[in-house]
């Protein structure tokens, strides 16, 4: 396999301040071209990863290679990376001109040839007229765009984002989202994007790498993260799947019968999975959106699993409803109902209702 | 009432111009300050005015009011009697050692600032240490260099025991306002120049300097002011030749005429030439940020 200029291979990397390990021992590897997405709570050594990428912070113990080449101890300039601050780090007393031109200045170009390049880059991300404004006279957006402009102006081959969007409100977050991810597409370069917000990272990646305490807990394409889940963890954190807990009461060939409180039993293909005996905890879950409410009485066709709940509250969100049900042994457990069907029979809060789902729509989680 | 009824009519438009401008809003407390800060400018400048004043009479001119005649023969006098001391002496050493003083001042403030973001062994030790020569008494710190340098044997002269002694008061000084600005530095600017590809260097050059040249210069005018007009600790410390402020204290002791509240007139305006100066150059600096609004 022919190695791409801009992919990123981190091997066993492990950082400690301190007493306290910041990244546990990850092993990844991002293509040349690709959106990656680091996913997790603060604290979790997203950020960490991207600073040791960036040249930031120096990893205790691994190796991280980009285009092949072990670039621990190099400065940044020579990785040909570039890091985009949470803050935008924008100097403050140069014209946004002057921030953009600011790494040529530094490699010794002449103001002319400088100028012409950094008003190149200030088209591409549509900042012209603004060119001899001050960081501090931008809008939030603007001083993205601008930060954006001056990263990629050395044309470095991995591009990193520290929380890009955490400081823009809710609509310019997704404006800016579909900017970054055109942005990515016309430089053609790596993007590493550290953020905690799920919806973030799913709609923007093509690789989503999600986090826990400095251990990369499951990382693959956004569809397979979202809809197949490795664990709890990865299922609670990325929403959009209800978690059930219960043991399991005896394994039938290619899938298993869980008895979990307020349930009746609930069958789980095994998936492919040995070493699952009678009596086992196990973690199952199922998509918001694969939940059918009916009434109770009605009956439960064959091959659904079915859980006796009651409606604790009902959210309205336009495409869909959000219905919120008693939990499974205390866990939240949520309905997506879609706006249609759900208003040709409305519930009420305080109705009890049967959640059912296809049988093979559960997905028994590690 | 006999008001007539076309005043009736007008007086609401006349209270809500009233209120627009405030007049009718202030309580009695602001005059109660205004009359307050009145008084507190009267104290501080009215003294000054009086010597600004009576150094401008004739040749028949006295040490108090009222004023006799209307000239400047007492500036010419300042200049050409030898009776009156060494001004021009004086003026120039004082000039020059607040020059030295401002200069190593910006220069170990600045540095110091830089080293304080990071915790390092003994940062309080040496911050403690740096308040404890800034509380302390100048004379008796004046006294204490001056045994210092007989001790060692060496004569103490303006610019090198005075000098030590201006810089125990000037770089405290000069080090908390730059910590003052300092705090409102954000250390991302730094990461991000050097991500983008500048050297330490470049760094200090083209990011961290012009970022606080506004604090830097004001560090600069504290420095050297607080130099200029030292006493205290140039009592104890200058050595044979007199600073400024030592020559008009003399002056108060044997000079009785007008030339002295000259000396005072020519000393204040050379104060207010620097201050505006440096003043004027922060506000250079913070036009040449802003012109990018008016350019635009």
């Amino acid at each position: 396999m022919t190695v791409g200029k801009g992919d990123i291979e981190l091997a066993g990397v492990y950082k400690r301040f301190g007493d306290t390990v910041a990244v546990d021992g990850v092993n990844l590897k991002v293509p040349d071209g690709a959106y990656c997405c680091f996913l997790g709570p603060s604290g979790c050594g997203k950020t960490t990863i991207l600073r040791m990428i960036a040249g930031h912070e120096d990893p205790t113990g691994g190796e991280i290679l980009i285009g092949g080449e072990d670039v621990v101890g190099l400065p940044p300039v020579e990785r040909r990376t570039a890091m985009m601050f949470q803050s935008y780090a924008l100097f403050p007393h140069l014209t946004v001109r002057d921030n953009v031109a600011f790494p040529l200045r530094v490699r010794g170009l002449d103001k002319k040839e400088r100028y012409k390049t950094a008003d190149e880059m200030l088209e591409k991300v549509r900042l012209t007229e603004l060119a001899n404004r001050l960081p501090g006279q931008l809008s939030g957006g603007q001083q993205q765009r601008v930060a954006l402009a001056r990263a990629a102006i050395t044309e470095p081959r991995v591009l990193l984002l520290d929380e890009p969007l955490s400081a823009l409100d809710e609509q310019l977050r997704i404006q800016m989202r579909t900017e970054l991810r055109r942005m990515q597409r016309e430089l053609g370069i790596t993007f590493i994007h550290v953020t905690h917000t799920q919806l973030e990272a799913i709609a923007l990646a093509d690789i989503v790498v999600v986090m826990e305490k400095g251990k990369i807990k499951q990382s693959g394409p956004a569809r397979e993260v979202y809809a197949q889940p490795r664990d709890k963890y990865v299922a609670e954190f990325l929403g959009g799947q209800n978690v059930i807990s219960g043991k399991v009461q005896s394994v039938n060939g290619a899938s298993l019968m869980v008895s979990a409180p307020d349930a009746n039993a609930i069958t789980v293909p095994l998936g492919g999975r040995r070493g699952i005996n009678d009596g086992d905890g196990v973690d199952l879950a199922v998509r918001r959106d694969d939940l059918r409410l009916r009434r109770p009485g009605v009956t439960v066709p064959n091959g659904w699993n079915s859980v006796n709940t009651r409606i604790r509250a009902i959210e309205y969100q336009g495409a869909f409803v959000k219905v919120m049900l008693d939990g499974v042994g205390g866990a939240e457990f949520v309905a997506y109902v879609p706006e249609r069907d759900y208003f040709t029979d409305p519930f009420e809060v305080g109705d009890m209702v049967v959640a059912t789902w296809l049988a093979e729509q559960s997905l028994l989680l590690s | 009432m006999s008001v007539p009824p076309f005043t009736v009519a007008r007086f609401p438009a006349r209270a809500r111009r009233r209120t627009l401008d405030g007049e009718s809003r202030r309580p009695w407390t602001f005059w109660v300050l205004a009359g307050l800060f009145t008084a507190y400018v009267l104290a501080l400048y009215g003294p000054m005015l009086c010597i600004y004043v009576l150094s401008l009479q004739d040749v028949r001119g006295g040490l108090v009011f009222p004023m006799k005649g209307f000239s400047l023969h007492w500036f010419v006098d300042l200049f050409t009697q030898v009776r009156t001391g060494d001004v021009k002496g004086g003026f120039e050493r004082s000039i020059m050692l607040a020059i030295m003083v401002t200069v190593l001042t910006v220069v170990g403030s600045f540095l110091a600032g830089l080293a304080f973001r990071n915790r390092f062994k003994g940062d309080g030790i040496v911050f403690y240490l740096m308040i404890g020569s800034l509380v302390a008494p100048g004379l008796v710190l004046g006294i204490g260099v001056g045994l210092l340098f007989q001790y060692l044997g060496l004569q103490a002269s303006w610019y090198t025991s005075a000098l030590g002694a201006h810089l125990s008061w000037t770089l405290p000084f000069g080090v908390l306002v730059m910590f003052a600005v300092m705090s409102r530095f954000d250390r991302s600017w730094e990461e991000a120049a050097r991500d983008l590809g500048a050297t330490r260097w470049q760094i200090i050059r083209m990011v961290v300097i012009p970022i606080l040249a506004p604090g830097i210069v004001a560090v600069a005018l504290f420095g050297f002011t607080l130099s200029y007009d030292e006493f205290s600790r140039s009592l104890q410390t200058s050595g044979p030749l007199n600073t400024l402020p030592l020559e008009i204290w003399s002056m108060t002791l044997n000079v009785t005429s007008p030339s002295l509240y000259a000396l005072g007139t020519v000393t204040t305006l050379a104060s207010f030439l620097i201050i505006g100066a440096c003043l004027g150059a922060i506000a250079l600096i913070q036009k040449k940020r802003a012109r990018g609004i008016s350019s635009h």
